[in-house]
This record gives structure tokens, C-alpha cells and sequence, in this order.
């Protein structure tokens, strides 16, 4: 039975997508990095399914950061390919154009307003999209914007993170740990704001320590571990796999099946 | 462009600092004691000099890898931007640097101005000395982005920072002036006038008091200095190597900035 399910679960050894598939929003083959001694990523494959959302799952240390940061070209690979929309990630950074990035941590200068970050970002990117800034104001954060950043609590910061994900209609979202910080209620609203991204053909990869939280909205998984692709697929075939209903119990089942 | 595109709200975020604010206050008071009570002529402007010499440096590269470290998670979102590493770079250099640079001019060059002509010496120095110090900050700042790209943990690069500092401003005169007297009977002047142009700091001073005719009163290579190149072509000369300390950090700091991992 442990065998059967190890085989089950085993990635595909090639992640060339089939033709008659859509091409993938982000596809990497034999994915490495090491930081000095310390391999990270050991080669990683895997595609994600445009349109959809993918929980990028796995124990802490197990490569997500890593890997979210490659795909932002923050972190450069040491061998393998990854490829967002098609087009490899390199020194050309005009692919980020299409990408919202939602990070751990919200940051920003102190003394700049909420404005005067967004208007920045604005300037950096020179979209011509109309914005979309349902956020800042279901969030509430419209009152916020001419305060310096400084004055802003850990939450409200967290929420303008958030909106300014979202801002440019990204196609590719990144959302690393994105209800980390939140009040149930704003968390909801994100919640909603990601279905509805998705359902307007975004693609979405979320992060999150707690997957329960999420588990309802969904729609694939990429589970890593030691560095390696330890499930890939939808949610429900992860449970037919697993027999395990809920995600949690599953991940734990894959992951006791270490080294398989 | 976008590296006028960063330092526009880099400046905006700068320019209500409180540090910086501090500090050109600092400059401000210490420049109207020196000025009031200092006594006029030259004496001023090197007692002006000396402070100038240590403060400057200290404030740019601890200002600045204190601000480099605290503003990494906003460099990594603006890096997943559709931006080019070079451009950010330059752009954040150029704004952290134009501030400080500012501030300094404000603060020692405000009481100058008010005090009109004929006290200090001249405009001459004065103009020097401005030179000199935004040159040096310059030189500092350039060196804490090189720290904090090369030093990912943050008090470690603090600890550099200061490290870097004490090294230029005490501990290199020391050994050289250890060198000098241990070795005094060989012909030292040409490696210690080598040795001082490695130091920016010793290349500020260098560049006013050639100018001050008061090239005795910094010892030893400052007597050198100036026999060997002249009021003329000496200020040349260490404006150039003042002008390489800038651009060997930052461009070292740059590809290094371009080629990491964040």
C-alpha cells in the first residue's frame, strides 16, 4: 500500500506539459539552487495550470521562499529552467509586469504615505491598465493613504501589501503567506478578492503555513519537500491519493512518506 | 528612467528623516560654536576641518547601512517590479546619497554664509571644505551600500560599518605614523605618500590644507605631500583619488547588487 501511494504520488520525471494542454502560467525543469553548501532546490519540476490556484505547500525550509523568489527573479537558479508564461526568467525584467507580488512582510519607506508608495509603484511599472483599487476601499484603507507609513499599524500595513498586489490586475499572482496578519473580516475580503481574481482567468500561488485556512478555496497543490516536488495536482486527487479528507491530514500522510 | 523614478520618493522619504534633520542640525550648531568662538582665519576652518573629518564619514556609512538593511524588504518588492537591477541601484544610491550630501551643505554651509565674507578664511577654503565633505560622503555612502550588499547579516554590517570607519579615521594614521617614527631612517616619503592617498579621509584633509598654506600642521605627509606635488597639481591629484574612492565601492557594490540573491 506505502509503495502504491509513493508511486502514485511520485512526480512525473519530465514536467513537459502535453500539447493539447494550455500552456503552463509557470513551468520549471530540474530547478536548483544552493546557498553556499546548503542546497535548497534540488531539482525542482512541476507546471502550474493557468486560471487556477495552487497552494505552494511544504514544512518550513522545504524551498517555498526560494522558489517564490525565483520566479520574481530575486534569486537566481542555479541550473534548470523556469519559465513564466512561457518565456524563461533572465535579465529581462518585463515579465514582472504581469505579475502582483504580495510579500511575508510589508515594509515600506516610513515617511512615505500609502499615496506616495502606490504612486510610486504606479511610476515604476507605467502600466496603462485601468487600476483596480476595490481593495484600498474595502479594506477601508482610503482614509489611510495620506499618513505616513510609519504611523500605520501592523495590520493596516499588511492590508495596503495586499491591495498593492492587486492593483495592476496582474496575471500571475503571488501571494506569499497573504493572511498572515489580518483580522478575520479583511481576511475574508482577500479571500474573495483571489476568487474573483481567478474567476477573471488570473492565475494564483499562495503560500501558506496554514492550510486549513485556505483549503476551501484551492483548486491545486504543489507540495515541497527537502527541496524536491513531493505532490503535485489537484486537491482532490491529493485526497483520493492520501484517503485523507482534510488537506492537513493528507500533507502529513505525503510527508511521512519521506524519502518513499 | 527609472532611476529618477526611485530617487524622487527615495528623497521624498529622506528629506522628513529625523536623523537627517539631527544631523544637519548638528552640523549647524557645531559650525556657529567654531565660528563664534574659534577665533577667525584659517584656525576655524580646520578646527571646522577636523570635526568635519570624523563626523561625516560616520554619519554616511552608519546612516547609510542602517537605512540600506532597514529598507531590504522594500528593495525586494520594488525588485519584483518590472525594473532593472542597474537602474534601482543607481537610483537608490543617488537618493540616499543627494540627501546627506544637501544636509552637510546646509549645516556647515549656512553659518558661512551668514557670517558673510571675511570671517573664516576666504571663500576659497570654505569652498574646499564643502568639497571635500560632500566628497567624503560620497565616498561613505558608496562604501555602506558596498557593506550591505556584500554583509547579509544586519548587525554584522553595522559592525563593519563602524569597523570601516574607525579604520580610516584612527587606526590608519596610527600605523602610519608608527611606521614613520619605527622606520625613520630610511627614505619613507614616497610609499607614505602612497599610503595616504589609499585614505579618503587623509585625502580630504590633504585637499584643504594644501590650500590653507597649513600643510605643516598635518605632520608628516602633509609636508610631503605638498613638496612633492604643489598647491595645484597636489588638489588635482586628490580630488582624483577621492573621485576613485567613490566609484570603486559603487561600482564593486553595483555588480555585486546585480548579481545576488535576495
Amino acid at each position: 500500500m506505502t509503495a502504491a501511494l509513493a508511486r502514485a504520488v511520485r512526480p512525473p520525471e519530465t514536467s513537459r506539459p502535453p500539447l493539447d494542454l494550455p500552456r503552463p502560467a509557470v513551468a520549471a525543469t530540474d530547478l536548483t539552487k544552493r546557498f553556499g553548501r546548503l542546497p535548497v532546490l534540488r531539482g525542482l519540476s512541476f507546471a502550474v495550470k493557468p486560471g487556477r490556484i495552487t497552494a505552494l505547500a511544504g514544512p518550513n525550509g522545504a524551498g517555498k521562499s526560494t522558489l517564490i523568489k525565483a520566479m520574481l527573479g530575486l534569486v537566481r537558479p542555479d541550473g534548470g529552467t523556469l519559465a513564466i508564461d512561457g518565456v524563461p526568467v533572465g535579465e529581462d525584467p518585463g515579465y514582472r509586469a504581469r505579475i502582483g507580488y504580495m510579500p511575508q512582510l510589508a515594509r515600506f519607506p516610513e515617511n512615505l504615505t500609502g499615496r506616495e508608495l502606490v504612486r510610486m509603484l504606479r511610476d515604476l511599472r507605467g502600466d496603462a491598465v485601468p487600476e483596480d483599487d476595490e481593495l484600498f476601499e474595502s479594506f477601508g484603507l482610503v482614509a489611510e493613504l495620506d499618513k505616513p507609513v510609519r504611523t500605520l499599524s501592523g495590520g493596516t500595513k499588511q492590508k495596503l501589501n495586499a491591495a498593492v498586489a492587486f492593483m495592476f490586475r496582474p496575471s500571475l499572482l503571488i501571494l506569499d503567506e497573504p493572511t498572515a496578519g489580518l483580522d478575520p473580516i479583511a481576511n475574508g475580503l482577500l479571500k474573495a478578492k483571489i476568487l474573483q481574481a481567478r474567476d477573471a482567468g488570473a492565475t494564483v500561488i499562495l503560500s501558506s503555513h496554514v492550510l486549513s485556512e485556505l483549503e476551501e478555496m484551492m483548486d491545486d497543490v504543489l507540495l515541497l519537500l527537502d527541496g524536491r516536488v513531493r505532490f503535485q495536482g489537484s486537491l482532490d486527487n491529493l485526497r483520493r491519493a492520501t484517503g485523507h479528507q482534510r488537506l492537513e491530514a493528507a500533507v502529513a500522510a505525503l510527508m511521512r512518506l519521506r524519502g518513499g | 528612467m527609472t532611476t529618477f523614478k526611485v530617487l524622487k520618493f527615495q528623497l521624498r522619504d529622506l528629506v522628513r528623516s529625523r536623523w537627517l534633520l539631527g544631523y544637519t542640525l548638528l552640523l549647524l550648531a557645531l559650525t556657529e560654536a567654531l565660528l563664534r568662538f574659534g577665533g577667525s582665519g584659517p584656525r576655524a576652518v580646520i578646527s571646522l576641518l577636523n570635526v568635519v573629518l570624523i563626523l561625516v564619514p560616520l554619519v554616511s556609512i552608519v546612516f547609510g547601512t542602517m537605512y540600506l538593511y532597514g529598507a531590504r524588504e522594500f528593495i525586494e518588492l520594488l525588485l519584483a517590479q518590472p525594473v532593472g537591477r542597474p537602474a534601482l541601484f543607481a537610483g537608490l544610491y543617488t537618493g540616499l546619497a543627494l540627501p546627506l550630501v544637501v544636509g552637510f551643505l546646509m549645516g556647515v554651509g549656512l553659518p558661512f554664509l551668514w557670517a558673510g565674507p571675511g570671517e573664516g578664511s576666504g571663500s576659497g577654503s570654505i569652498g574646499l571644505l564643502l568639497a571635500a565633505g560632500s566628497l567624503l560622503t560620497l565616498v561613505f555612502t558608496a562604501l555602506a551600500f558596498l557593506v550591505s550588499v556584500l554583509v547579509v547579516d544586519r548587525a554584522r554590517g553595522l559592525g563593519l560599518a563602524i569597523v570601516v570607519w574607525l579604520g580610516v579615521t584612527v587606526l590608519y594614521d596610527a600605523i602610519l605614523v608608527l611606521v614613520a617614527t619605527t622606520m625613520a631612517d630610511y627614505p619613507l616619503e614616497l610609499p607614505l605618500l602612497g599610503l595616504t592617498l589609499l585614505n579618503p579621509v587623509d585625502l580630504g584633509r590633504v585637499l584643504l590644507l594644501l590650500r590653507l598654506d597649513a600643510a605643516a600642521l598635518m605632520g608628516y605627509t602633509g609636508a610631503v605631500f605638498e613638496r612633492f606635488f604643489g598647491s595645484t597639481l597636489g588638489t588635482g591629484v586628490t580630488i582624483g583619488a577621492l573621485a576613485l574612492w567613490v566609484a570603486g565601492p559603487l561600482l564593486l557594490g553595483m555588480r555585486r547588487f546585480v548579481a545576488k540573491d535576495f
